[in-house]
């Protein structure tokens, strides 16, 4: 009975693990561009570059790379370009902060013009 | 009041031109502008056909090589073939060809009908080996000098322009 036990744990650890490795697969995959296509992922592709990449990325998932590990090796090889979530970097800050600051702005903007319509109401 | 609209609109439709201006000067293809000046990944590939490996790190005993990912069945790589045995002539480069996924009898077969440039043959049966020099579709060339710095990185099939920008890379 308790061999059974152990065996059912056994399998329910091995299935979860591989669901949670296949997670992370299509995670990474569809956060990496395909660089002979026209916009797509890698996850989307079929192309011969994209099959490579998808094939690599389980083999560094396999060996116990983590995410971040993966992007970083990855990048390191293509550059940033392969990657649709590029990191915060000096060349990067523009890209990052903008959509901040056009929200900042605009708030600003409304607050304006909401103060200017008040003064001319009174 | 008029004025400081105005003033707005044209900081507006300003901010709006310089940032498209920008985005379309940025190139949005590939480039291997961040690969050069780095160091190659130091890796062991299957020798061409015969048992045992060729480590990236002989490569240090060399003054300079090329590394050139070719398989029989891509066209760009008949193509620029005859540059690679131009460059084969050079006394201080070695030329090391990689094999990319190709069937051993055709890749034969295409450098008896050819030429044989390479000083060493490895092979990439599964293209995963390839990932570690950033190679992306064949024909690529790398060129690395002793202490395995990448100096330049080819995509496409060499022309003549190259070989000339290669022979005087290696001279210098």
């Amino acid at each position: 009975m308790k061999n059974i036990i152990k065996g059912f744990f056994l399998l329910f650890f091995l299935i979860t693990n591989n669901f949670a490795d296949e997670d992370l697969n299509n995670k990474i995959l569809k956060n990496l561009r395909c660089l002979v296509c026209q916009g797509q992922t890698v996850s989307d592709s079929n192309s011969d570059f994209a099959q490579i990449i998808k094939s690599v990325v389980d083999d560094k998932i396999q060996e116990g790379m983590t995410e971040k590990e993966i992007y970083n090796f990855l990048s390191d090889k293509y550059g940033d370009w392969i990657l649709f979530n590029p990191p915060l970097k000096k060349s990067s800050y523009v890209l990052w902060f903008l959509p901040y600051a056009l929200f900042a702005m605009g708030i600003l903007f409304f607050f304006y013009l909401f103060k200017r319509t008040s003064i001319r109401k009174k | 009041m008029r004025k400081i609209h105005l003033l707005l609109i044209c900081v507006f439709f300003s901010f709006i031109f310089i940032v498209f201006y920008l985005s379309l000067q940025n190139p949005k293809n590939y480039d291997t502008e961040d690969l050069i000046g780095k160091k190659i990944t130091e890796l062991e590939l299957n020798l061409f056909g015969k048992d045992g490996t060729f480590n990236t790190k002989e490569i240090s005993n060399y003054q300079f090589t090329l590394l050139n990912f070719w398989a029989s069945w891509c066209a760009p790589c008949r193509k620029e073939h005859k540059n690679l045995i131009r460059l084969s002539k050079n006394k201080n480069l070695k030329i090391i060809g990689v094999n990319f996924k190709d069937n051993e009898d055709n890749a034969r077969q295409f450098l008896q009908e050819m030429g044989n440039p390479f000083y060493i043959l490895a092979e990439d049966s599964k293209g995963k080996k390839s990932v570690n020099f950033g190679v992306y579709g064949i024909p690529e060339t790398i060129l690395v000098n002793s202490e395995l710095i990448i100096l330049k990185k080819y995509i496409g099939p060499l022309n003549s322009k190259d070989v000339n920008e290669i022979s005087k890379l290696i001279k210098k």
